[in-house]
């Protein structure tokens, strides 16, 4: 029944498959939960920034459009005030005269570069009066021309750049002035490449590119000068609406190249014009990429530390509880053996009593009957002899079932051992003394290896070599029919002397081994063993506070290891009586 | 060797029948009894008996209560614990409660006989003992 409930507590023992389960969980657990929050909050901190990042470079790009509306606005308007004051300072007949025109066309130019390409004074029937420039064409006449109608209109216009097969591109400023009563117009041609400066100056100052754009989708200034996009083009791409002439904007586009630009754009010149400023998004964006792409290579470092160290801690925790569930499985098994052991020595106990009255009973009708037979009457008894030869062998079978209760009460009682000092080799050699003819006759080679500088112990010595007697006794049985070899080694292992017997015997079956230490359990033919002997090294060992371990595998052999604590400063205990 | 008068208490019967039988043929002088209290009860009628051989584990009073009544009335009458060695810690504790000795059953009656003579020749040194103290 015992033997029952230990193979039920075996099986009731965590499988490796559990340990895997359990190992997997805590990973899982080791690693998910402290993540999750990491993850969590890094994410939100990274989309904060990101909502940051982009309002930052929405406002700097704003900004930028900004600064270059104004500047480019202020450089349309000062050139305008420039030929306004002139045309105010100079009276008309002063302008009509070439030479004077040239002189000032050239102090203009002196003074502003070449932004002024020409002065011309044309009269209110649009015709040239007077002109100061590179391009000399006698009789101009402008009064087909919209940027006439135009300044005739509203005394001032500042036209599209436009530019001719032998004109540079320019813009055309103008005014209109009175002078006797009659309009006269005062124009100017802008160089269209000081609008190529400013922009570039926004663009390049800012990393990004700048143009101008006219309302027709034609580029007024800017690195695609003179190619029009097309009206419609302009509004979709741009997103400006038809009389928008307000406003700032800031959006993505992807390109037909695929590539995506951060866009910002505003109106210039009343309306008339967008200067749009344009940079890549993986640049404005790269300083955003590097903090991601850092917040991502610290999650995965910190994710693998934490999975790394969660792994080693697992590992190391499943195998604690793995080592921890043996100790308590072999603290089982030993505590069902010490109550195995403690239950069939009070059975041996009360069985032993009970026999040896019978038995007393025997002997002494056996000695009475030898009495009787002492008798004169007797003597002359044709079997006298045989009579005493049978009442002799009951006496003598008597005494051997008391030497077997005495065993058995020996199993069973308390003893107190006593503890002397001894060398262990000389124990082993003596036992072997005694049973190396069992062993020549079975053919069984015998192969010491004890510690050299092994102490002289201070243990009970009777009860160790019976231990030891018995399982060298056992391992040469198992080896008695096909021979073999029986190692015994001897070490002082940390306080501990540590004894194994090993044969390479037919070994123990796996079903048998639970059960070699319960008393009565034998392998042996009948009447060849007791099932005793592992039973009493058990106890003794045990009652040394030791151990006794076995390993055994079929056809290949067994070992029996006994681990008894020893301290070598114990040599002062010499001779001292212990009651185990 | 001078008459020896012992008591064999033991609850097996045919043991003590066979042992009286085998002591008395060795010259012994043996009267019998079952229980403890019965053995109490004779050795109040025979107080010149010189070794009870006393089972230790009978049925009632067993050995060692017996043991301890005969003590305690201050007889001379030694005693040897008899025992199935079942009970051996019992028959210990008897030698410390005064009894002569101790054996195992079942016994060697040359064992026995040798350890009856020891324990008769105390039991009459200490009446010799006692007699010679002044009242």
């Amino acid at each position: 029944m015992l033997n029952a409930l230990l193979l039920r507590l075996k099986k009731g023992m965590p499988t490796d498959k559990h340990y895997k389960a359990l190992m997997k969980s805590m990973l899982l657990i080791g690693v998910v939960v402290p993540l999750i929050p990491m993850v969590l909050v890094s994410g939100i901190i990274l989309y904060q920034s990101q909502a940051s990042y982009e309002k930052e470079i929405q406002t700097r790009f704003e900004e930028i459009v900004q600064q270059g509306t104004k500047s480019i606005d202020h450089f349309l308007k000062e050139r305008l005030a420039d030929i306004n004051i002139l045309a105010d300072t100079c009276s008309f007949e002063q302008l009509r005269e070439e030479s004077f025109l040239q002189e000032i066309l050239r102090k203009l130019r002196t003074q502003y570069g070449p932004a002024f390409s020409d002065l011309e004074v044309i009269d209110d029937e649009g015709l040239r009066v007077a002109y100061a420039g590179p391009v000399k064409s006698a009789n101009a006449r402008h009064p087909g021309s919209g940027w006439y109608q135009e300044v005739m209109n509203t005394g001032h216009v500042i036209s599209d750049v436009t530019s001719g097969s032998d004109d540079p591109p320019h813009l055309i400023m103008a005014l209109r002035k009175n002078w006797m009563g009659k309009d006269w117009v005062l124009r100017t041609a802008i160089d269209g490449g000081a609008l190529n400066t400013l922009s570039e100056e926004i663009g390049n100052g800012n990393n990004g590119s700048a143009f101008i754009i006219n309302r027709e989708g034609q580029y007024q200034a800017g690195p695609l000068y003179g190619i029009n996009s097309g009206k419609d083009i302009l509004m979709d791409f741009l997103g400006i609406k038809e009389g928008q002439k307000k406003g700032t904007a800031f959006f993505q586009r992807t390109n037909g190249a695929g590539n995506k630009h951060i866009y910002a754009t505003t109106f210039l010149k009343e309306g008339d014009w967008i200067l749009v400023y344009r940079q890549r998004a993986s640049e404005v964006f790269s300083g955003l990429r590097k903090t991601k792409t850092t917040a991502l290579v610290v999650i995965l470092i910190v994710g693998l530390l934490v999975g790394t160290n969660t792994l080693s801690l697992s590992k190391k925790m499943v195998a604690r509880i793995q080592q921890a569930d043996k100790e308590k499985q072999k603290q089982n098994e030993q505590m069902f053996q010490t109550g195995k052991l403690a239950s069939i020595g009070e059975l041996a106990a009360g069985i032993a009593h009970e026999i040896n009255n019978p038995v007393a009973i025997m002997v002494e009708e056996a000695g009475w009957l030898d009495d009787l037979l002492e008798e004169e009457e007797f003597q002359e008894t044709v079997n006298l002899e045989e009579f005493k030869r049978a009442l002799m062998q009951i006496q003598t079978q008597g005494k051997r079932c008391k030497e077997i209760t005495h065993k058995l009460l020996n199993f069973a009682r308390r003893t107190d051992f006593k503890v002397q000092s001894f060398e262990l080799k000389d124990m082993i050699r003596n036992i072997i003394v005694i049973l190396e003819k069992k062993a020549k006759y079975s053919d069984i080679v015998i192969h010491t290896d004890i510690q050299k500088d092994l102490p002289e112990l201070t243990l009970p010595e009777t009860e160790l070599q019976q231990v030891l007697f018995n399982l060298i006794n056992n391992a040469l049985d198992a080896m008695e029919e096909k021979g073999g070899t029986l190692f015994i080694t001897a070490r002082l292992i940390e306080d501990h002397i540590v004894i194994q017997v090993s044969d390479n015997g037919p070994g123990i079956p796996k079903e048998d081994l639970p059960r070699i230490f319960d008393p009565f359990f034998t392998t042996k033919p009948i009447g060849k063993g007791t099932g005793l002997g592992l039973s009493i090294c058990y106890g003794i060992v045990k009652k040394m506070s030791g151990e006794i371990d076995v390993r055994s595998m079929v056809n290949e052999g067994t070992t029996f290891t006994i681990k008894i604590p020893f301290k070598e400063e114990g040599k002062s205990k010499r001779d001292d009586s212990l009651e185990i | 060797m001078s008459e020896r008068f012992i008591m064999l208490v033991d609850d097996e019967v045919p043991f003590v029948e066979t042992m009286t039988k085998r002591l008395e043929k060795r010259n012994l002088t043996v009267i019998t009894a079952y229980e403890g209290q019965e053995a109490l009860e004779k050795l109040e009628r025979h107080r010149n008996l010189d070794v009870v051989i006393l089972d230790v584990k009978m049925p009632g009073m067993d050995g060692i209560e017996v043991l301890k009544a005969i003590k305690k009335k201050n007889f001379l009458t030694e005693v040897i614990m008899l025992t199935g060695h079942g009970t051996m810690e019992s028959a210990m504790e008897g030698m410390r409660l005064g009894a002569y000795d101790y054996l195992m059953k079942p016994c060697d009656i040359e064992q026995l006989l040798a350890k009856i003579e020891e324990a008769t020749n105390r039991k009459r040194d200490s009446e010799e003992e006692k007699r010679g103290m002044p009242r």
